[in-house]
Order: structure tokens, then C-alpha cells, then sequence
């Protein structure tokens, strides 16, 4: 059964990664990468239970906490970007 | 007998969990705009993480692993619609406006030679 899941969680990283490289703005890369994070942290955990190696939750743990990093850090850049054209554009 | 329960409850929870990742995959890519592809996109973050996550406690039992499981869902359940609000509101910033009509705008963009 475990395995169904895990299957499931493939196939949606494959069409997150499609959506990353077709997406027309910045930001529906940005959300594909972050659905990306999300369904491989998922994956880890899935993992652990069908391997039966309950060692494969820390990773997952880790990860979580570095793609939320990675997320906003890249968000914060793009946003200040954006500001600062909006600015240039005004003077 | 409440073995088997437990057991079929988690498995039922377990692939309802994967259908709904599934869908929202499906939306994020199908889905005609930005911010559908968004509502598309948390809709695996929140739903299918509590299902998936929820269904493995059920099979964990009390152990460490359910401990580290209700860490992990507690987090992506913090975390998830943290990085959504914030993607949306640069998106807002940056000037991309939301359509209100049915407007498939990027597809007639990338296909100028029909």
C-alpha cells in the first residue's frame, strides 16, 4: 500500500517539474520548486515506512527545514526586485 | 478486531491522501493561471500532508516515529501556507494581476503562430 502512495507522490513531483520548467512567470516556478520540497519531504517520510527504516524521518525533518528557508529567501529576492523596479520606473 | 480497524482506517486514510496530492498536481499543472495553479498547489500541501501524515501515525502506533511524524506535519502545516501567502502577495507586488474572467492568457502568448 505504501507503495501506491509513493507512486502517487512521483507522479505529482514529475508534474510539478513540468510545471517548473513550462511556468511563464518567476512565481509559478517558485511554487512548483516549493510543491516540489513539500512532496519530497512526504516522500522520505513514505519511505521510512516502506523500507521499515524509521532513521529516513530525520532527513525528512532536515528537509522541511531547509526548503522553508530556501523558499522565503527566494521569495525575498524576487520581491525586492520587484520593488525596486516599481521605483525605478517612478522617477 | 480493533487492529484490523486501525488498519483499514489508515489505509483508507493513506490512499486518500495519495489521490488528493495526485489532484492537486494535476491542478497546479492543467489549471489556467497563476493563482488557480496556487489554490491547486496547497491543496497537497494541507489536505494531502494531514491525510498521509495522519495515516502513518495510525500505523506507527505509540512510538518515537509517530512523535517525529507529528513534528514533520506540524511544521509543513506551519510552514505550507506560510510560503503560499507569501509567493502570492509577491506575485501581487510584482504586478501580476488576478484574472476575474476565464482568461486563458499565457497559452495565447506562448502560441502566437495559430
Amino acid at each position: 500500500m505504501y507503495i501506491v502512495v509513493s507512486i502517487a507522490i512521483l507522479a505529482t513531483m514529475v508534474l510539478a517539474l513540468t510545471r517548473a520548467l513550462m511556468g511563464p512567470s518567476v512565481y509559478d516556478r517558485v511554487l512548483a520548486a516549493n510543491v516540489f520540497g513539500t512532496k519530497t519531504v512526504m516522500l522520505l517520510s513514505v519511505t521510512a515506512f516502506l523500507y521499515g527504516r524509521p532513521d529516513f524521518l530525520d532527513l525528512a525533518l532536515a528537509y522541511a527545514l531547509v526548503n522553508m528557508v530556501g523558499i522565503l529567501a527566494v521569495l525575498e529576492f524576487f520581491q525586492k526586485r520587484s520593488r525596486r523596479k516599481a521605483e525605478l520606473e517612478d522617477d | 478486531m480493533i487492529d484490523i480497524l486501525i488498519d483499514v482506517f489508515s489505509w483508507v486514510l493513506l490512499i486518500l491522501g495519495g489521490v488528493c496530492v495526485l489532484i492537486g498536481g494535476i491542478g497546479g499543472l492543467r489549471l489556467p493561471n497563476f493563482y488557480t495553479r496556487i489554490h491547486a498547489a496547497s491543496l497537497t500541501d494541507t489536505m494531502g500532508a494531514i491525510l498521509i501524515f495522519v495515516g502513518m501515525m495510525l500505523q506507527s502506533g505509540l512510538t518515537l516515529a509517530t512523535l517525529k511524524l507529528f513534528a514533520i506535519m506540524l511544521f509543513l502545516l506551519l510552514t505550507g501556507p506560510t510560503a503560499t501567502y507569501a509567493l502570492a502577495n509577491a506575485a501581487l507586488l510584482s504586478g501580476l494581476k488576478p484574472d476575474t474572467g476565464s482568461n486563458h492568457d499565457e497559452v495565447e502568448k506562448e502560441e502566437p503562430a495559430e
